[in-house]
């Protein structure tokens, strides 16, 4: 079972906002499905190599140019953001 | 025969004779979806004028004597995690409920091009996370053959709009079973592409090395008919490849059927047992010869998924902190948006698999979990490369249950999980599966999974076609 810090912490690691309760419901959950992955331990990989990717693909490339067709309206993407102010996102202060 | 019944090929044939207008064709689907849309709920945004301005476009064309694409005039609905240009697109989230999608998916530009209509946007558990379509946030689908029960998830409310007949054809996205499971409890035909076959571009992404778009449809040959039209290399993704499109000409005595006898678990519906039991050995009664396999770590397939595909929805979604779009909290710092936005613009299942994600991948903890997964992603991918020397595709039921009633088990997150026992290990490896409607346990379809080697897809249509006509 993890501790009601270990999921504090990982709400914080995951910039996520948990009440009381949610901590406790997470934390049950969370232990259940961990239990359940610990099935894992009873297999030995250490001489097998990860796979990331289900393809053999890697490092693909392109010129590094822009394409008219993808251009997208500045203005349509700013419409989408919370706040804005002369044309800039707006976020608040990060340096005190 | 009504209009809504009709495949794609019969619908296209009919607008060329001018039997029916587009516009009354696409009248029908959006009748239909007036009358049935409240008690199912499989669309979330119904885009009346947009399919209606679209018809009368492919009506022109045609009384210009031009010749139509096999796609024109052919009313689709589209899974709500795939954008369409200044369509609203939510992911089932709250997050998203006012998000305007600034351009197209590049499926969407494909079908767009052919002439193919949108006929509106369908529900789905939110970010594409779930089994039941039970985690939108809008409400859950209906399965339209029971209406107490769940269509699957989470491409529900594509699979139950093809089913009660809302659309011709509709797209899903498939990260652990997505298309196929909603597909097998609502009896339509539905198919997770090879890993790379069909372009991501414009999917909202889940997890992005497990996710694929894919075609739920009728028919085989409808299904078949979309997926040639999606799919292919787009160099607005990388992952993209061009597919082997080699047709099949199958010759039923040659085909070989491997079985995995891991597969009939313990806990399986025995109904379904029995009817995928049949259906294989209607098969083998036309000549295919079947042999029992084995995928020795299909048992760590779910416990390998539910550690990869977690934690790379944490990272995807670590974007939704309400500073560029979506939902914005206020707080008195940066920080507290941040973490109040995704708090309260998540449900609860996104921050659950945002927190195991996250868990999986902090520090002391990465080799345990994420390292030691993706490990065994290597030995289950190395299981079916292995069994593909001996057989051609492989057959497993798509889930070991039919649909499940809503709320059933909505509170037990780990056997949800397990309704995707059979098809996760699919994504993993990238591979092909189709779901095939095989018949019915009571009133509930259920469907036989084909699984294919890499870009085998047209092998898996004309081995599905074939049970058709058997």
């Amino acid at each position: 079972m993890i501790s009601k810090k270990e999921v504090q912490h990982i709400a914080k690691l995951a910039r996520l906002d948990l009440s009381q309760a949610e901590i406790e419901k997470y934390r049950k959950e969370l232990s259940a499905i961990l239990d359940y992955i610990e099935k894992l331990k009873k297999l030995e990989v250490a001489e097998i190599q990860p796979t990331s990717h289900p393809l053999k693909v890697e490092n693909v490339m392109r010129e590094d140019r822009e394409n008219e067709k993808l251009k997208i309206k500045n203005e349509k993407l700013m419409e989408l953001a919370p706040e804005t102010k002369n044309g800039y996102v707006k976020v608040k202060s990060i340096l005190k | 025969m009504s209009l809504i019944n009709l495949t794609i090929t019969q619908a296209h044939e009919g607008l060329k004779k001018k039997e029916f207008s587009a516009l009354e064709l696409c009248q029908a689907y959006l009748d239909k979806i007036k009358e049935k849309n409240k008690e199912i709920f499989a669309f979330l945004t119904v885009t009346d004028d947009l399919a209606l301005s679209q018809a009368k476009k492919i009506d022109d064309l045609i009384a210009g004597g031009g010749e139509i694409p096999l796609l024109a005039g052919i009313p689709g609905a589209i899974k709500d995690v795939i954008l369409v240009k200044d369509l609203k697109c939510t992911a089932g989230s709250k997050i998203l409920e006012n998000y305007i999608a600034p351009y197209s998916a590049t499926v969407i530009e494909k079908l767009k091009t052919q002439g193919a209509i949108f006929l509106g946007k369908t529900n789905l558990d939110e970010f594409a996370m779930g089994s039941s379509t039970e985690n939108s946030a809008f409400g859950p689908t209906k399965n339209p053959h029971d209406l107490s029960r769940v269509p699957g998830g989470s491409s529900g409310g594509s699979a139950a709009a093809v089913a009660a007949n809302l659309c011709n054809f509709a797209l899903g996205s498939d990260t652990g079973g997505s298309i196929r499971q909603p597909a097998s409890f609502c009896g339509v035909v539905g198919l997770k592409p090879t890993y790379g076959a069909v372009s991501r571009y414009g999917l909202i992404a889940f997890a992005s090395s497990l996710d694929q778009i894919g075609p739920i449809a009728k028919t085989v040959e409808d299904a078949k008919i979309v997926f040639d039209i999606i799919k292919g290399k787009d160099e607005l993704d990388s992952t993209s490849v061009e597919s082997n499109v080699e047709p099949q000409t199958l010759n039923v005595k040659s085909l070989r059927i491997g079985i995995p006898k891991e597969c009939f678990i313990k806990g399986i519906d025995s109904e379904v047992e029995k009817l995928i039991k049949a259906a294989i050995k209607k098969y083998e009664n036309a000549g295919a010869k079947i042999l029992e396999v084995s995928l020795p770590h299909n048992a760590y397939a779910l416990p390998a998924y539910y550690i990869i595909s977690p934690a790379e929805a944490s990272a995807n979604l670590a974007r939704y902190d309400g500073i560029k779009y979506g939902y914005s909290a206020k707080g008195k710092d940066l920080m507290e948006v941040y973490s109040k936005s995704k708090g309260e613009g998540f449900g609860a299942e996104v921050r659950r698999r945002i927190m195991l994600g996250t868990y999986v991948l902090s520090s002391g903890y990465y080799d345990a979990y994420y390292l030691k997964a993706q490990k065994v992603r290597t030995l289950i991918k190395n299981d079916f490369e292995k069994v593909f020397e001996k057989v051609d595709v492989l057959m497993t039921p798509v889930s070991p249950t039919p649909a499940f009633k809503i709320g059933e088990k909505i509170d037990d997150p780990l056997t949800m999980y397990l309704s995707d026992i059979f098809t996760v290990s699919i994504n993993l490896a990238g591979l092909p599966a189709l779901s095939l409607p095989v018949g019915f346990a009571g009133k509930l379809p259920v469907g036989l999974q084909i699984i294919g080697r890499p870009f085998e897809e047209n092998k898996i249509f004309a081995i599905a076609e074939l049970f058709e006509k058997l």
